[in-house]
């Protein structure tokens, strides 16, 4: 049957099992907008700017498991897609972006909003698509669906041409994929696995890091076996943090930059590191001449690239976690460690990383645990970028698998409302709380029309301390407390939510953090709470950069209280 | 790798990306319809040169790399060089390019243009000795390369 292009788009959508994209609409794609009424079968999210959809289907993938979809006109449509798609490029997440471009005879003529979004995405895509003809098109749908969700998941782009959406060819969904190029590896060599097996039967001092690899494998089943079973602690990567149970007796926290104490020093000492599913990111290891200076290294990853990048590794693993684990697993005897564990209970009781001071003051770290005593850890939490992040990592307890949305490899402030949104609609019973810097909201504010018109009942938290406060952080710990543009005058949030529909209350006081989170999850609907908090309070604990994750400082043991006034308004 | 459009354009913007270095990059058709092969000469220690291969393998477009650094293979680069030859330089001239079994391919008033093919050394030796006579143009291509015998 001779369908159009844009209904060619559509019924292979619908083939591919998507019931919702995220996007807003424009010259250039409305003919594929206008054929999305013969398929109401797919939700339609409208965004108030492209960069919004990008972020709510990287974060509708990471909850969901499945594609997220995005769609944006040509031009200006598809360049403010841009920061989403490398979003999700940086944290491997299935994300398809389907952009409209000017009709071909337009192609290479700068003829209005027409722009090489191939070409600028390139860098940032696993895979990109130019359409130049109608009876390509569902095979290239196909094939995108295909490349974004397998292997090391990631977003892949389709342009397709005005006049190729309006073309009318003959429609038929291809069966197979022919993609030569492209081979899915599945298994680690038993080899290596049997090696690695070794190595973790002989360790005296073993660590687990567990990265997203381990949630986008869906592995966590597998990866409790393998600690409990050989006794071995575990911490996490930043993006890793719902790989294992926070409140697992083996489970030591996040490491890093801001990782606890106990965490890197484990890390440090350990003889034997088994890196499942991460990539040894700059931000987890610290200066690496100095990483897990006495450890063996067991890397296991499905991405041969990440395979020796930033760190050598003496037992290199390619393959999916889940198989990978699974068959270490059987090779693994019940182990002890007593020692090695006692050292690390030790290390955590005499450096406790998340001590906050009781001195009546309104701080960040409070909201979070709150939050956490109010929800008990059932509730994705989606997070802005700095400190609001790393409180949000540090001090809520992820009891639940995959239940942290952050942006982890590019830092994207601004992710958190439109992240909300994709993991709201993606998880629409559970309780959705948006953890937003006062800066990184303002970047993406306009979203709360969304989640207004679209009914999502997002729970979100402003951590306002007036400033960008990871920037001011650095400023104030290695710039000579030099404050160039790091101070922010903000509007009143509970009234820009009010505008928007969006019931808010204001914060001031330690003893009303509780009260208002209880009537934000009261309330049927979104909720915006403005925590107006301690302006320069810092993360701790703190990896200088540069330096080694044995140079972790802890927070100052009588941190003296801000001589800046708390601001009012 | 696919003989389609932009894929040179994927490998080049890997290498600019990850900041690779490419020392000459030759592209053309292999003995498979459809399929291209492209010689790439990189510098870098084995680690990098390891990425690199890894890099590659990750671009949808391309079928198989090939690291042939240790291996037995055949290396040729082709080069037209335009050298200056009045009346009394050159035989001379044309002696030179006799011994490096190199062509004269053309003939102007005040010139000559010869081209040599051979692996890069004797490439840049020929060039290395016309230099005296002044060098009016120089082209050169990137470097082909496929491995010995009868197993690729």
């Amino acid at each position: 049957m001779k369908k159009t292009g844009a209904q060619i788009l559509c019924e292979s959508l619908v083939t591919e099992g998507v019931e919702v994209i995220f996007g807003i609409l424009g010259g250039a794609i409305l003919p594929i907008y206008d054929a999305f009424s013969q398929y109401p079968q797919i939700r339609r999210i409208l965004v108030r700017h492209e960069q919004a959809a990008a972020h709510a289907a990287d974060a509708y993938a990471r909850v969901t498991h499945r594609v997220g979809v995005c769609v944006a006109t040509s031009g200006p449509g598809a360049t403010n897609l841009v920061t989403g798609i490398a979003n999700a490029y940086m944290d491997s997440s299935a994300m398809v972006a389907i952009t409209g471009q000017v009709a071909r005879p337009f192609i290479g003529k700068d003829a209005f909003q027409e722009t090489d979004i191939t070409g600028i995405t390139l860098p940032i895509t696993k895979h990109n698509y130019s359409v130049s003809d109608a009876a390509e098109l569902a095979k290239i749908v196909k094939e995108a669906f295909h490349i974004a969700s397998t292997r090391r998941p990631g977003p892949v782009l389709i342009d397709i041409p005005r006049d190729v959406q309006q073309e009318e060819v003959e429609f038929v969904y291809p069966e197979k994929i022919d993609l030569p190029g492209y081979k899915l590896v599945s298994r680690g060599h038993s080899v290596q696995i049997r090696k690695a097996a070794r190595l973790i039967n002989e360790a005296e001092r073993p660590v687990i890091i567990a990265g997203r690899g381990v949630i986008i494998s869906q592995a966590y089943a597998e990866l409790q076996e393998l600690a409990e079973k050989a006794q071995i602690p575990v911490v996490n990567t930043l993006l890793g943090i719902g790989s294992f149970p926070g409140q697992h007796k083996l489970y030591f926290g996040m490491m890093g930059m801001h990782g606890m104490a106990c965490a890197n020093m484990a890390v440090q000492h350990a003889d034997l590191i088994l890196a499942i599913g991460m990539r040894f990111d700059d931000r987890a290891t610290g200066n690496t001449k100095g990483f897990a200076p006495h450890a063996q290294i067991v890397h296991i990853d499905i991405d041969p690239a990440e395979i020796g990048k930033n760190i050598p590794v003496d037992v290199p693993i390619v393959g999916d976690v889940k198989s990978v684990v699974k068959a270490i697993n059987r090779e693994v005897k019940h182990g002890q460690h007593l020692d090695w564990l006692l050292q690390l209970g030790e290390w955590k009781q005499e450096h406790p990383s998340l001590e906050a001071r009781k001195d009546g003051a309104l701080l960040p770290q409070y909201v979070i645990r709150h939050i956490f005593e109010a929800t008990q850890g059932d509730a994705t939490v989606v997070t802005g970028i700095g400190q609001n992040q790393m409180w949000a990592a540090q001090h809520f307890v992820y009891t639940r698998p995959n239940s942290l949305v952050s942006s982890g490899g590019l830092g994207t402030m601004g992710f958190e409302l439109p992240a909300a949104i994709g993991a709201k609609v993606g998880r629409s019973e559970d309780v959705v709380w948006c953890i937003a810097g006062d800066g990184g909201l303002q970047m993406t504010i306009h979203e709360l029309a969304t989640i207004t018109q679209e009914n999502l009942a997002i729970k979100i938290a402003v951590i306002n301390n007036g400033f960008l406060g990871m920037v001011r952080q650095w400023q104030e710990l290695f710039y000579g407390r030099r404050y160039v543009d790091t101070k922010l005058w903000n509007p009143d949030f509970t009234k820009i939510a009010e505008a928007y529909s969006i019931p808010g209350i204001r914060v001031n006081r330690t003893e009303d953090i509780a009260p208002a989170i209880e009537k934000a999850m009261d309330y049927p609907g979104a909720f915006l709470i403005d925590f107006v908090v301690e302006p320069e309070e810092n993360v701790y604990p703190m990896v200088p950069p540069g330096k080694s994750l044995s140079q972790t400082l802890q927070m100052p043991k009588r941190e003296v209280a801000s001589s800046c006034s708390r601001r009012r308004h | 790798m696919e003989d389609k459009p932009g894929v040179l354009t994927r490998v080049a913007s890997l290498f600019r990306r990850r900041g690779f270095n490419i020392q000459s990059l030759a592209v053309g058709h292999s003995e498979q319809p459809g399929l291209s092969r492209m010689t790439i000469v990189v510098s870098g220690d084995s680690a990098v040169v390891e990425q690199i291969r890894k890099q590659l393998d990750k671009l949808i477009n391309v079928i198989r790399v090939s690291d042939i650094t240790g291996e037995h293979i055949v290396a040729r680069e082709l080069s037209l060089i335009k050298v200056k030859a009045t009346t009394s330089t050159r035989n001379e001239i044309m002696q030179i390019v006799d011994v490096f079994r190199a062509n004269v391919v053309d003939v102007g008033s005040d010139s000559l243009t010869v081209e040599v093919t051979g692996d890069e050394n004797k490439v840049n030796s020929l060039f290395e000795l016309l230099r005296s006579f002044g060098i009016k143009e120089l082209a050169r291509t990137g470097t082909v390369a496929l491995t010995r015998g009868g197993i690729s």
